[in-house]
């Protein structure tokens, strides 16, 4: 299962308006995508529990996916992360 | 006929039926199903309403105030359409046989308690957000109206125990003709955002307001704090009589709004306008307004889930103080804590949250909440007349450590290359006694003073403001309060130091007379009390004023005083 490492830049952390993004980035792909932070893992589509993992600035996150589109799923979420989701800060 | 009195809250008479404004608490039952699969579309269904309901109400939200408050109504969609949470819904429902209703309660409260429980302000406010969907929601599947507010479609007077801002927010202004709760002072949310729109309002009313039946006839007398239940027709015909002259007097007044304010023997004083947000400076404008005496800043803290950035403080000061040239906009800094809270800000609960972390407090011990509000101001302030003001300062100390602070701000933006006010005058707000007594050493490091009536009386006479019971002993009409506000005023004149009042005093015509004659130098109101406040200054003389305010001192209580201004200044009945 391909995975990639990132850091949350965003000031809010992975909360509030990127976790939005996140999640509604995850769901255009059909792949099952998992987001790991301090050993817990959560379904990357469901916002409850991303929010869940508590992902602050400065957090270290995994992501995983499986399925036809993981490959691109993976790059479209790390490019999310790095543009620090698209917001100006 | 029936009349129940009140408290003024806001001039006016408004007639027209009742729009009774009822907040019914849901209940979930708990049953077996047998038909899982009908239950589900029931699910379907409700969830489908929600949606365009989410989206109306960021449309709105959009609309009145702003992408990024609105931006709330997107997360709550998401979690409507959360995958883990349908999951743990379709289980209950499949399964179990629970019914929607129950399942969806319970999966939502779940997951509302997980999100509280977690130590972080941005992720704990969330719980809100899951509650809030998962009850309108819960209000489709039971078939219950979403909000009061939605069912109000033609012009009548809001008739409600209390308003919340969330409350409100909902409500269509073109159909609210006037308000009366059976709570609340007149410094309540409904009676401030009454005289911000210009309507009647009458508050406190106690419990015999809640025998009015929706659609009763209603007059609502805002002058004399008094709600009438289907009036006579002579009484009817003397009201609407009243209602006319109140509106020419007022189009009147609106005319010549432009013109100073200048007493009959010339001497003239400052006009400004207290306002909310960036939509507040049109009508600011509109009404008259010299500039702006309060700008509260807590517009842009509210309706949202996280800190706003320097940047977006500095782009709504910006506009806002640009909006008004030369003529000066006085920006309070975040005055929060007490009865006024923001959820992603953590604040601990109190015993006594008047009588502690907030406002200054609070800020002096959050430089990360403090210095982006600071720096924003800084950056904002450069070409035009933004002065700073800030909010419950007890002692000299909470100054100096305040201009500490904003030096700090101002060395670092301008190593990192930004354009700063330089001069920015500098000022507080007096609404604790211990500054009212200290005002001739803190005129020493200060520019200015711009007293808070509302908060001064509460703490002057030791009487919360939003317990009904004791509010009406936390009048600014007290002696007391017009003895400290002499004293404020008496020790900054020698130091060359202007005295401004930004509290609701400052817009009541009876107050007007006596703060004349006091000496005060700038009075700030809500924009529709502007035309009337200059009307009035136009029509009496400062050496009358003086003379009056001399007596008003010496009086003993606030019904006295209020009774002496009224045969002194006749001017000051309208309508």
């Amino acid at each position: 299962m391909p995975e990639i490492t990132a850091i949350i830049y965003h000031k809010v952390g992975l909360h509030a308006r990127p976790a939005s993004k996140f999640v509604q980035t995850a769901a255009k792909y059909s792949s099952d995508i998992e987001v790991t932070h301090s050993e817990t893992t959560a379904n990357a589509k469901s916002i409850l529990s991303v929010l869940t993992l508590g992902a602050n600035k400065g957090a270290e996150i995994t992501i995983k996916a499986e399925g036809e589109d993981a490959e691109q799923a993976l790059k479209a979420l790390e490019q999310l992360v790095l543009d620090n989701f698209g917001e100006d800060e | 006929m029936k009349s129940i009195s009140g408290i003024p809250a806001s001039y006016g008479i408004a007639i027209g039926p009742a729009f009774v404004f009822d907040r019914t608490e849901i209940v979930i039952e708990t049953y077996s199903i047998n038909d899982p699969v009908a239950e589900w579309k029931r699910f379907e269904e409700a969830r489908e309403k929600t949606h365009q309901q989410l989206d109306e109400a960021y449309q709105k939200t959009k609309n009145d105030c702003g992408e990024e408050a609105a931006e709330i109504f997107n997360a709550q969609k998401l979690m409507l359409e959360d995958p883990e949470l349908i999951n743990l819904v379709k289980t209950r429902v499949e399964k179990d046989l629970a019914n929607i209703e129950s399942a969806l309660y319970e999966t939502a409260e779940s997951y509302a308690q997980q999100l509280e429980a977690i130590n972080d302000e941005y992720i704990s406010a969330r719980a809100l957000d899951v509650r809030d969907v998962s009850s309108r929601c819960l209000r489709n599947l039971l078939g219950t109206t979403d909000s009061p507010a939605a069912a109000l479609r033609t012009p009548s007077i809001i008739v409600a125990k209390d308003l919340t801002p969330s409350d409100t927010v909902l409500l269509n202004k073109d159909f609210v003709l006037g308000f009366c709760t059976a709570e609340g002072g007149s410094t309540s949310h409904t009676a401030i955002l009454a005289r911000g729109l210009g309507i009647p309002a009458v508050v406190g009313a106690g419990t015999d307001i809640e025998n009015i039946q929706n659609g009763e006839d209603l007059v609502i007398d805002g002058d004399a704090g008094v709600i009438v239940i289907n009036p006579d027709p002579v009484a009817l015909k003397e009201f609407s009589r009243r209602q006319e002259i109140f509106y020419q007097l007022r189009a009147e007044a609106e005319a010549i709004t432009h013109q100073p304010a200048v007493t009959t023997d010339g001497h003239q004083v400052e006009v400004v306008a207290n306002i909310g947000n960036v939509e507040g400076v049109q009508t600011a404008l509109d009404a008259g307004a010299e500039g702006v005496g309060l700008l509260r800043s807590e517009f842009l803290y509210l309706e949202r889930s996280s800190l706003p950035t320097e940047e977006e403080q500095y782009q709504k000061y910006k506009t806002i103080a640009d909006a008004f040239g030369d003529k000066p906009v006085i920006l309070r800094t975040l005055d929060v804590g007490g009865d006024k809270d923001i959820p992603y800000i953590d604040m601990p609960p109190e015993t006594n949250p008047f009588l502690g972390v907030r406002a200054i407090r609070l800020c002096l011990s959050r430089p990360e909440l403090f210095k982006p509000q600071l720096r924003a101001a800084l950056r904002a302030g450069y070409g035009n007349n933004l002065k700073l003001m800030f909010p419950m300062v007890a002692t000299v100390d909470d100054v100096l450590k305040t201009r500490e602070v904003l030096e700090e701000c101002r060395d670092e933006l301008k190593k990192e290359g930004y354009d700063v006010a330089e001069e920015m005058d500098i000022g507080i707000m007096i609404e604790i006694p211990s500054a009212a007594i200290m005002a001739d050493q803190l005129s020493e490091v200060v520019d200015f003073f711009s007293i808070g009536t509302n908060d001064l009386s509460q703490y002057t006479l030791a009487a919360d403001r939003t317990n009904a019971q004791v509010a009406p002993i936390a009048s600014g009409f007290q002696p007391a309060v017009f003895r400290l506000i002499k004293g404020v005023i008496d020790a900054a004149h020698p130091n060359g130091k202007w005295v401004g009042l930004c509290g609701e005093m400052a817009g009541e015509l009876l107050a007007i007379p006596i703060l004349l004659g006091l000496g005060l130098d700038e009075f700030s109101m809500n924009p529709p009390a502007i035309p009337f406040a200059k009307q009035l200054i136009r029509s009496i003389s400062l050496e009358h004023a003086q003379r009056v305010a001399q007596t008003a001192l010496n009086l003993r209580s606030d019904s006295e005083i209020r009774e002496y201004i009224q045969k002194m200044v006749p001017e000051v009945n309208i309508g």
